[in-house]
């Protein structure tokens, strides 16, 4: 026990040190994964030292079935303030580490799983900045890949089908295309609505994702805000109300281009769960520039016509021409289509 | 048997596998250039045709020149793309020009700029190379929410939306290009602030299109300038997919002019349009609802003068609502107006007589085979009419009047 905590210590610093390194001179970006120390043992089995907090979303984005598994590192002595609405502002230093594997197979997770990528987002002095990290086959290290890559990926299902596809690593500039705000790069999940839901946490009980980072000391939040902090649904449980995992799928998957301030700005279309303007939402809005993106229909969401609705359309598409969102995915997402087109129809 | 059979085998796995790698390379090399671009750089492209799966980005960059080698040696080919819509995004940039390059096939737009300042299109040939299709993307050059945009000596050809299309910016200056078989030539929508002057829109569904559109983040545009182009035989089927704007564009259309306001026309040459010579027309003729409040469906301050005119003796085609509009109930099928207008005012912008106040009026006069309509649409076409005078005024002049009055 001492002897690991000593071990943190010194990586402790270290990641003090690499984080220091982007704040205040220009960035040298360790060319693998395994540079940062993040974990401890086995690269590959993802444990986290002590001060890596993991987390996770009560809504993901969808990215092709990946499973996630999510950390983030802030730098000591540093506080993020409670935000109702927005991302929470992390400070300067901050890492979320994001990593993207498939089981071999889903229904049976003790077979192992391969790990295809890990995306950092690190804040540095000039803003965030996203680094993705490709792993190797032998699941030893990853290594940084600014171009992103396309990578063969075969898993089973649930459903135990065989699934063979080519994941896409984004490139450092289509990070940006989904994490951005008024033209600057941000992150998108970790926001009071998403962290607020239990997680289980190394030997100890499960315990909520927001008062674990208060305990911590890094996040200001009083009795007050933790009571009324806003809670997305997760959109696959079925024992919610439709329009709630509607509103949250659409917010967490479209949202962070579709916002008055985000990169789609410009269709003049918001899916952020919080806007109440339906015309804005999309019922009965005639499409801006969306080509033939538009699939031949007159209007983004036609209440109870799924069919007529463009918004179900282009989620339902695989050409890069006309499918939506317009990276991060190659496959199409069924259970979310068919969520979206059960809540159109109920409209 | 065998051991023949094996090392050849192994010959051509070797061969297609060296190829495919070589390819991404080349890609991949092309898309390093574009992610680390220092500010202030050229990036070169050599001469060739290089087949590309994913877009090229640029973000956040300064005074980049992207240069190839000229129009069809410097040959961007997007047919085979997996990944991303666009061919070239540039987005969130300053001053980057693009030039002397081709680029072809991209399953969305070929180029698109967002956000930038300063962007400059010069001896770009943008294009779908198998012929109008409405499978082709929608636009070939596409700069939208920018300042300072400059088109020069470009062309584009089969767009399923716009060629040339600038949207929501402002200081445009679109001339010496060329479109061809796109659904609308050259369209300027929500934009403030441009000239079009030199170019040919030639064999598309509409020739220059001048559009404000609600629902959008720059609400209005206005001041825009055509003159001195050469706007011929844009007659080609309406191949938009429906549900674009640009779908509604009768085949046959010149110059349309929607809801718009301070849009100046002359010295073009338009000639043999089936159906619009040059249109002034409200949004109300799309019929589609309007929901955004802030947004104004009049065309206003609009001067069409000075052009030439000419039209082959043909009907209109009976194809879309224009066509029985103008075939069934205004029965001009054989012999069209040159010019028409909807009719629809709104009722701010007139005065006690019924008139348009002088910096909302309509204004023809001075073109060669000149002929008009006022269609009467806000009356269900019932009071048509031919009789041009109470729009031949000179707004430009008149404006400045009623300026100077005030």
């Amino acid at each position: 026990m001492e002897k690991v905590s000593n071990v943190s210590k010194v990586n402790s610093v270290i990641l003090g040190i690499i984080s220091l390194f982007f704040i205040h001179s220009k960035p040298a970006i360790p060319e693998k994964l395994s540079e940062y120390h993040f974990f401890v043992g086995d690269l590959k089995n993802l444990s986290p030292r002590e001060d890596i907090i993991p987390y996770d979303l009560n809504s993901p984005l969808f990215s092709d079935y990946a499973s996630k598994s999510r950390f983030l590192w802030i730098p000591k002595g540093k506080q993020v303030s409670y935000n109702a609405n927005k991302v929470l502002e992390f400070p300067e230093g901050t890492i979320l580490i994001k990593n993207f594997f498939y089981p071999i197979s889903e229904s049976n997770p003790e077979l192992g799983r391969r790990i295809i990528e890990t995306r950092l987002l690190i804040h540095e002095s000039a803003g965030w900045k996203a680094y993705p990290y490709i792993w190797n086959l032998e699941q030893t290290d990853a290594t940084l890949e600014i171009t992103g890559g396309s990578i063969p990926v075969r898993f089973k299902n649930k459903k135990n089908q065989l699934i063979d596809f080519t994941y896409e690593v984004p490139n450092i500039n289509q990070c940006k295309g989904c994490h951005e705000v008024n033209g600057t790069m941000s992150p998108i999940g970790p926001s009071v609505r998403q962290l607020n839901k239990p997680y289980s946490y190394d030997h100890q009980q499960s315990k909520n994702q927001l008062l674990e980072l208060k305990e911590r000391g890094f996040l200001e939040m009083s009795e007050d805000q933790f009571i009324h902090a806003p809670k997305l649904v997760d959109y696959l449980d079925k024992n919610q109300a439709l329009a709630d995992r509607a509103k949250a799928y659409l917010d967490i998957n479209c949202a962070h281009c579709h916002n008055p301030d985000g990169p789609a700005k410009n269709s003049g279309l918001n899916l952020r769960w919080n806007n109440l303007n339906i015309g804005t939402y999309g019922f009965m809005k005639s499409p801006v520039a969306a080509g033939r993106g538009s699939g031949n229909l007159k209007f983004d969401i036609v209440p109870g016509k799924p069919n007529e609705s463009i918004l179900y359309f282009r989620m339902n598409s695989k050409d890069p021409g006309i499918m939506m969102p317009e990276i991060g995915r190659t496959m199409v997402h069924k259970e979310g289509v068919e969520l979206i087109r059960d809540w159109i129809r109920e409209l | 048997m065998k051991i023949n059979i094996l090392p050849f085998s192994k010959i051509i796995l070797f061969l297609t596998s060296f190829s495919l790698a070589a390819q991404t390379n080349v890609e991949k090399k092309l898309l390093s250039q574009f992610l680390l671009a220092e500010n202030n750089s050229l990036i070169q492209l050599e001469e060739g045709t290089i087949n590309l799966q994913k877009t090229l980005p640029l973000d956040g960059k300064k005074n980049i020149i992207i240069r190839g080698k000229g129009i069809d040696r410097t040959i961007l080919n997007f047919a085979n793309q997996t990944s991303g819509a666009e061919g070239i995004k540039i987005t969130n940039c300053e001053n980057i020009i693009l030039e002397n390059l081709t680029v072809q096939n991209a399953k969305g737009d070929l180029i698109k700029t967002m956000e930038v300042k300063g962007i400059t299109f010069r001896k770009i040939k943008a294009e779908w190379t198998d012929g109008p299709k409405s499978t082709n993307g929608s636009y070939a050059l596409y700069p939208v929410m920018c300042e300072n945009v400059l088109i020069d000596s470009c062309i584009a050809i089969g767009a399923s939306d716009a060629g040339i299309y600038v949207g929501q910016s402002k200081n445009i200056q679109v001339r010496n290009s060329k479109a061809f078989q796109n659904v609308a030539g050259i369209e300027i929508e929500n934009s403030l602030f441009a000239e079009v002057y030199n170019n040919q829109a030639i064999g598309n569904t509409g020739g220059i299109l001048v559009f404000d559109l609600p629902d959008l983040v720059q609400k209005k545009g206005g001041h825009v300038l055509v003159h001195d182009n050469l706007i011929q035989e844009n007659n080609l089927p309406n191949f938009a997919p429906k549900g674009n704007i640009v779908g509604n564009v009768p085949q046959g259309t010149g110059v349309l002019i929607l809801a718009t306001n301070n849009v100046e026309v002359f010295n073009n040459k338009i000639i043999n349009h089936k159906t619009i010579g040059a249109g002034i027309i409200s949004y109300y003729m799309t019929e589609i609802p309007i929901k955004d409040k802030a947004y104004d469906p009049y065309p206003a301050g609009i001067s069409i003068h000075d052009n030439y005119f000419e039209r082959k003796q043909t009907r209109v085609p009976a194809k879309g609502r224009f066509g029985k509009l103008y075939r069934f109930v205004l029965k001009v099928g054989k012999t069209p107006p040159m010019i028409i207008y909807d009719g629809i005012l709104d009722a701010k912008k007139i005065n006690s007589s019924g008139e348009l106040f002088p910096e909302f009026k309509i204004c023809i006069r001075n073109n060669t085979n000149q002929s008009f309509m006022n269609i009467d649409a806000e009356h269900n076409f019932k009071n048509k009419s031919w009789d041009v005078s109470p729009y031949d005024c000179d707004f430009v002049n008149d404006k400045k009047v009623s300026q100077w009055k005030k």
